[in-house]
């Protein structure tokens, strides 16, 4: 069973998982799918600076907290015990020679370890990938409404054109990233 | 806590429950959360790969993966509707219709220039650092701060 687990899981399996979410919340107790909102949790739980944006009752919302919560624990139980020594992700090759090209030599691990370590945070270009690419994601995020779980899996789940319309936000940010600033930030 | 700001907000992952849980029954999202997290790393949607692929067109895996989680999504929606299951308490069930708004094309365009630099989503930040990766912490962080500042200059700024 463990090992079974262990595996790579098919691209059917996780996607059947990530839908199940939205009926399961529903059904739990009226609960809409999304990740983000925790984030404005947290500044009107920690920060709210009378900002009508964070002065709200967020212990209401305190689900939410608890469901990210889980998935932070989710991630602890799959990398401890269910992601084997060694374990590596099967890159595309063309997707492998565009990085190689761009000097990324290292693909073993589930992160290109050549980034996601802390000296790496400590140079312009870390900051940048980590500091102002994670402000960005939030910023985007809550200007958006919602996420890729918010707007993509639940927005489209209820089909909502709204939410199409921040899921090709989503994908024309992502391939001005990709393809333009990468390549900068990484040269 | 003044009450027009209550009566103003609106979040975009809403608890439309009525019902007011104990701490104890709100373990069940942390629950959902946990099945969520483990699946976003076996299926390896945190794997910062996976998204250079998806943004290259170079492979099925991530357009499978959320291309399922719709079709999974809306069934299950529609199904709900059509026969009007209710929750666990027995309450109906209902979901707000999103209004446009021109910012979820700016938003998401940020967002979008974000996830293609980190290679995460929200989901994924948490449990990237879950699974072992300590300075994704600082990414987090980040985001935290990146919605702090979204509601900062909310109304003035942007929209």
């Amino acid at each position: 069973m463990i090992d079974w687990l262990s595996q790579p899981w098919p691209w059917y399996v996780t996607g059947l998982l990530a839908g199940l979410m939205v009926p399961a919340l529903l059904l739990l107790g009226n609960k809409k799918f999304g990740i983000s909102s925790s984030l404005r949790h947290v500044c009107a739980a920690c920060l709210p600076a009378k900002i009508p944006f964070f002065s709200y009752d967020w212990k209401k919302e305190v689900w939410n907290l608890y469901f990210v919560g889980g998935v932070l624990l989710g991630g602890v139980i799959a990398g401890t015990w269910l992601t084997p020594e060694g374990a590596t992700v099967a890159v595309a090759d063309a997707t492998r020679n565009d990085l190689l090209r761009l000097g990324i030599t290292d693909f073993g691990g589930l992160m290109p370890a050549e980034l996601f370590n802390w000296a790496t945070l400590f140079t312009p270009p870390g900051f940048v990938f980590f500091v102002v690419g994670g402000f960005l994601v939030g910023f985007g995020t809550r200007w958006a409404g919602g996420c890729t779980s918010g707007h993509t899996i639940m927005g489209l789940s209820n089909l909502q054109w709204p939410s199409l319309v921040a899921t090709i936000g989503f994908f024309i940010g992502g391939l001005i990233s990709v393809h333009l600033l990468l390549p900068l930030l990484l040269s | 806590m003044k009450q027009d700001h209550i009566d103003e907000f609106v979040c975009d992952a809403p608890n439309d429950s009525a019902i007011r849980e104990t701490q104890f029954a709100d373990l069940k999202y942390l629950a959902a959360g946990l099945v969520f997290g483990i699946a976003l790393v076996k299926g390896e949607i945190v794997s910062w790969w996976r998204i250079q692929e998806m943004f290259r067109f170079d492979a099925f895996h991530m357009y499978g993966i959320i291309g399922t989680a719709v079709v999974v999504g809306v069934i299950s929606v529609q199904l709900i509707k059509r026969f009007h299951i209710r929750t666990i308490q027995g309450e109906e069930i209902r979901i707000e219709p999103k209004k446009y708004s021109p910012s979820q094309l700016y938003g998401g365009i940020v967002f979008g220039l974000g996830w293609g630099i980190t290679g995460a989503c929200p989901g994924p930040l948490f449990a990237q650092l879950g699974a072992g990766f300590g300075v994704v912490a600082v990414t987090l962080l980040s985001a935290v701060a990146g919605t702090w500042v979204y509601g900062k200059g909310r109304g003035r700024w942007w929209g």
